[in-house]
């Protein structure tokens, strides 16, 4: 374990890194993002993710927002287990007709002001799962969404380019 | 072994590729669930249809399979969970989606209904009642016991499900898991479908195995349909397969350690996960490799740019993953939870015909890329990892053995690929008719069984999830665990919901 520590010292970070330019996508939406979110709550905003009946494509990807190469924690975004500590609801799937309950209260139990994104191309209008006798065809139908995030499934990128798009309004409103 | 021979030669065949399918009576199809309950034979699958059920069998000795059929045309059909328990969730669900009842089945509650459909037996026939009130769990009796509900939105970022626990203190004395969530119907959506969008739906029945469901579904296709794809396509689908194999690997071996507070490895493994989705995303044009695999080829072929990125990806991954290996065995803390934890039991593997990482570390050597086996790699070398101790250690060390043996596939295959099209242009054989498929996909083996109309289209399609043969045995395994350690265990099973509830 000392030389894997020992190794990541010298090493340089694989964390991509914010460039200066415009044109590098991750970085500047990165940096833009904290700005962004420091306005509106202080240092950090907290997302709780529900699989509302995804096929886990988009978790994959959302759980990959945490590896070495996106590190969302670094932009003041973190994960939370509860959501009562969450500011932001992420949700997947075309919102099952037997998870639309636990959508529902899941939304009641987060507090003002909350956000809902809408991640992947099922949670916009039930995708490809839309018309079957088991869903509600997608997100809007259960709770109000603020954005939605396409793509099957869109990836961390993306998810984080959402995430910002979501931000957008609220620092020109506080900038005007 | 004739177990199989026997039943085959006592009904009447029907057309079916490449496995036969025979219509048997009550008595014949009883003998069946007697083999099944006797060891002799492994129950695949069992699945409804308006009027009929089937039932997928396998030799395991022989690597042979069989579907037997039986008519269910007065709405009943003998239990075969009556005998042989791992039948039991499947015999609910069919209840559930067909209405069809089967006949002495031990437990009646609804599965995958959970009475919020507006509709009763979606697939079968009207007239049948939908559930209602509560779900009744089973009981626990016993001092000082109390119950701890669970999901089904759960704390991380996973896929919802409902766990109860019964705990006597720490200690589990009973865990019942209640699933059915995340049904969405495929089934349903699959009927009166064209081919291509069969394909698109069968690559999102669980996000982690997309390939491996888009494989078993080309594949039954193909045989439905009698057309063989280009040898290049077949090589290239074994690719993406053992890609897709390395990237949950490598990410599960992380989030194991991960639920052990060993977040070293899984920062580690992350990073081995994510670059193997980025060669992924330049050999093939999708991270998850979604919609590549047709029935009859592929959609694109691999450039020289996406052999390189996979050339360099698995010398990346031989130059860290051993020192990871490393970290691993050499960790004392970490193996104090993991060797010892959740031990499934061989016999229990067995019964259940467990797939995979489940099966495999607790002694069942079954791997559907042997046996049955399918091409390419009857003309690959490689060694199908067995432990007998069937705790959370021997998870992990079998998908540490799979992924050696992945990056030695890729090597194989990046150097043996045939050159050509990638895409049959032959005309089909017949434009319908039954196909069926076993695939293994990084979680287990997977079953597709599809029947296409006279209008080429879709009129039954049937996709079962290692996952069936694997949720029943994780209650199992944590018995006399403490609660603790459940998503240890849960993780090393990782059971997918999404291809589960369908």
């Amino acid at each position: 374990m000392r030389k894997l520590l020992l190794e990541s010292l010298v090493r340089s970070p694989l964390t991509e890194p914010a460039p200066p330019a415009a044109d590098a996508a991750l970085g500047e939406l990165g940096a833009a993002l904290e700005r962004a979110a420091r306005r509106r709550l202080g240092r950090s905003l907290a997302i709780r993710e529900v699989d509302a009946g995804s096929c886990n494509g988009c978790e994959l990807e959302i759980n990959a927002l945490n590896n070495a190469f996106y590190d969302l924690e670094r932009f003041g975004l973190r994960f939370v287990a509860s959501p009562r500590h969450a500011d932001i609801l992420l949700v997947t799937g075309p919102v099952t007709k037997n998870m639309r309950e636990a959508l529902e209260r899941t939304y009641r139990a987060t507090p003002d002001p909350k956000w809902v994104v809408a991640v992947g191309d099922c949670a916009v209008d039930g995708g490809l799962f839309a018309g079957s006798y088991a869903v509600t065809g997608g997100v809007e139908a259960v709770v109000p969404v603020d954005l939605h995030v396409r793509g099957c499934p869109p990836s961390p990128t993306q998810i984080l380019q959402g995430l910002l798009a979501l931000l957008e309004p609220v620092k020109k409103l506080t900038r005007s | 072994m004739a177990a199989l021979d026997d039943i085959l030669n006592s009904g009447s065949p029907v057309q079916q590729a490449p496995w036969p399918r025979i219509l048997v009576d009550e008595t014949r199809w009883q003998e069946a669930a007697q083999q099944l309950a006797g060891g002799r034979l492994v129950l695949l699958g069992l699945w409804g249809e308006r009027a009929a059920v089937h039932m997928a069998l396998l030799d395991e000795e022989r690597g042979q399979v069989a579907i037997v059929s039986i008519g269910a045309a007065s709405g009943r059909f003998p239990s075969v969970a009556a005998v042989h328990p791992p039948a039991l969730r499947l015999e609910r669900a069919i209840q559930d989606l067909f209405g069809l009842e089967p006949e002495g089945l031990p437990d009646r509650r609804s599965w995958l209904d959970h009475g919020v459909w507006g509709v009763a037996a979606p697939l079968g026939r009207s007239g049948s009642s939908a559930p209602t009130g509560r779900y009744a769990f089973l009981p626990s009796e016993g001092e000082s016991l109390h119950q701890i509900p669970v999901g089904p939105v759960h704390a991380g970022i996973i896929e919802p499900g409902h766990f109860r626990f019964t705990a006597n203190g720490e200690t589990v004395v009973r865990l019942e898991e209640r699933l059915g969530y995340v049904h969405k119907g495929i089934e349903s959506l699959m009927q009166g479908a064209e081919l291509a969008h069969g394909a698109k739906l069968a690559g999102r029945v669980s996000g982690d195995s997309s390939v491996a469901y888009a494989l078993g579904f080309a594949r039954a296709a193909e045989a439905a349909l009698g057309i063989e794809p280009p040898a290049r396509a077949v090589w290239l689908r074994a690719l993406m397969a053992e890609l897709e194999r390395l990237a949950n690997h490598f990410g599960d071996i992380g989030a194991i350690c991960n639920d052990a507070a060993f977040a070293l490895m899984h920062a580690h493994c992350g990073v081995l996960r994510e670059r193997v989705l980025r060669a992924a995303d330049i050999a093939f044009g999708h991270r998850l490799m979604r919609d590549v695999i047709l029935p009859g080829g592929l959609a694109r072929d691999l450039g020289t740019e996406g052999i390189s990125a996979i050339v360099a990806l698995i010398a990346e991954a031989r130059r860290r993953f051993p020192a990871l290996v490393e970290l691993y065995d050499g960790t004392a803390s970490l193996q104090d939870r993991t060797v010892g934890t959740g031990i499934l039991r061989p016999e229990l593997a067995v019964q259940f015909g467990a797939g995979g990482y489940v099966g495999r570390a607790s002694g069942r050597r079954f791997d559907a890329r042997l046996k049955p086996g399918y091409p390419p790699y009857d003309r690959l070398r490689f060694a199908v990892p067995v432990r007998a101790e069937g705790d959370v250690n021997a998870r992990v060390w079998i998908r540490i053995d799979e992924v050696e043996q992945s990056l030695y596939l890729v090597e194989q295959i990046v150097a043996g690929l045939p050159a050509g099209a990638v895409l049959s242009t032959a005309r089909p054989a017949h434009a319908s008719g039954e196909g069926a498929s076993l695939s293994e996909g990084f979680r287990g083996d997977i079953l597709v069984w599809l029947r296409l109309g006279e209008d080429g289209r879709i009129a039954r399609c049937h996709l079962r999830d290692p996952s069936w043969f694997q949720w029943p045995l994780l209650e199992a395994a944590i018995e006399g665990n403490i609660v603790a350690d459940f998503p240890l265990c849960n993780k090393s099973f990782n059971c997918s919901y999404s291809g589960h509830d369908l």
